[in-house]
């Protein structure tokens, strides 16, 4: 099989993006509780936040307009790749300490691989990034790999 | 609430099933802050993305893995590992059923194998997670 990934692209295994600042509000972590279904009153109430209340806090917030005609942001930490079309593929997440409202997060995102496999219905590009959560003053909150897969 | 001294390997956590909306996407999505259309507009998923139906997003069945984990452990306890992959995807109208069961336990420390499964019985997002349990 030829290989879709080029130099170049192999070239963002390692790169980081510029950290986010993330400021956790009692009033998000209700939402994301309601719909992830949640039964627990901590995290209905807000007082804690559900252990995926992050999740996509990573991505920066950008106008409709810069949005794609999928609906995506671009994505500011990614080279241009040959397969288009995007899914999750899956996450990896170690909980360092727990999240409440009013806490300022610190989260910082990396590219930490690059690989292709051949799928059911065509070849496939997995993109693996590291996310890293700590609190301003550098207190590990939470360790992630995600994976996202083109096709 | 489990107790560190009354559990094994083997033993099941309480199923649960999940049948997701369009309003229930819609919610989730906008929750997390994401615009992609295949979980929202249908047309555009299956005529342009080529999915069979509005996808349910693969983090929302990674929400409902950890909820099989916390709605069974105590206060106290903690959740301190998980992971899960989107091996199938599943679209608006299945009924998935979460579930889990112990796979090892090393002192205090209870390690449970996850899966949601379709209406077909097939795992569509298997998941691993580690809990540490309060004396």
């Amino acid at each position: 099989m030829t290989s879709l990934l080029t130099d170049e692209i192999r070239s963002w295994i390692g790169r980081t993006a510029e950290p986010l600042r993330f400021e956790v509000a009692r009033r998000d972590i209700v939402k994301y509780a309601i719909a992830t279904e949640q039964t627990d009153e901590r995290y209905l109430r807000g007082d804690l936040a559900p252990p995926m209340f992050l999740f996509g806090a990573d991505r920066p917030l950008v106008p409709i307009t810069e949005l794609g005609p999928d609906g995506l942001r671009p994505e500011n930490l990614l080279p241009e790749l040959p397969l288009k079309r995007v899914m999750a593929g899956g996450i990896r997440q170690r909980y360092h300490r727990r999240v409440r409202p009013g806490d300022v997060l610190i989260i910082t995102r990396g590219i930490s691989n690059i690989f292709e496999k051949a799928g059911s219905s065509g070849p496939l590009i997995f993109v693996e990034y590291t996310i890293t959560v700590t609190t301003e003053d550098g207190t590990p909150v939470m360790d992630e790999t995600q994976t996202r897969i083109n096709r | 609430m489990p107790d560190i001294n009354n559990i094994k390997i083997g033993d099941t956590l309480p199923e649960r099933q999940h049948t997701a909306s369009n309003v229930s996407l819609f919610v989730y999505n906008a929750a997390v802050w994401n615009p992609h259309r295949i979980h929202y507009d249908e047309r555009y998923t299956t005529e342009v993305e080529g999915h069979p139906g509005v996808v349910i997003d693969g983090p929302l069945q990674g929400d409902w893995l950890t909820q099989v984990v916390t709605r069974w452990l105590g206060e106290k306890d903690e959740l301190i590992e998980f992971e899960y992959s989107n091996r199938r995807a599943s679209m608006l109208g299945e009924t998935l059923t979460a579930g889990g069961t112990i796979s090892a336990i090393d002192g205090n420390e209870v390690t449970l194998d996850l899966w949601i499964k379709n209406e077909r019985d097939e795992v569509t997002t298997p998941g691993r997670a580690v809990a540490r349990l309060s004396p």
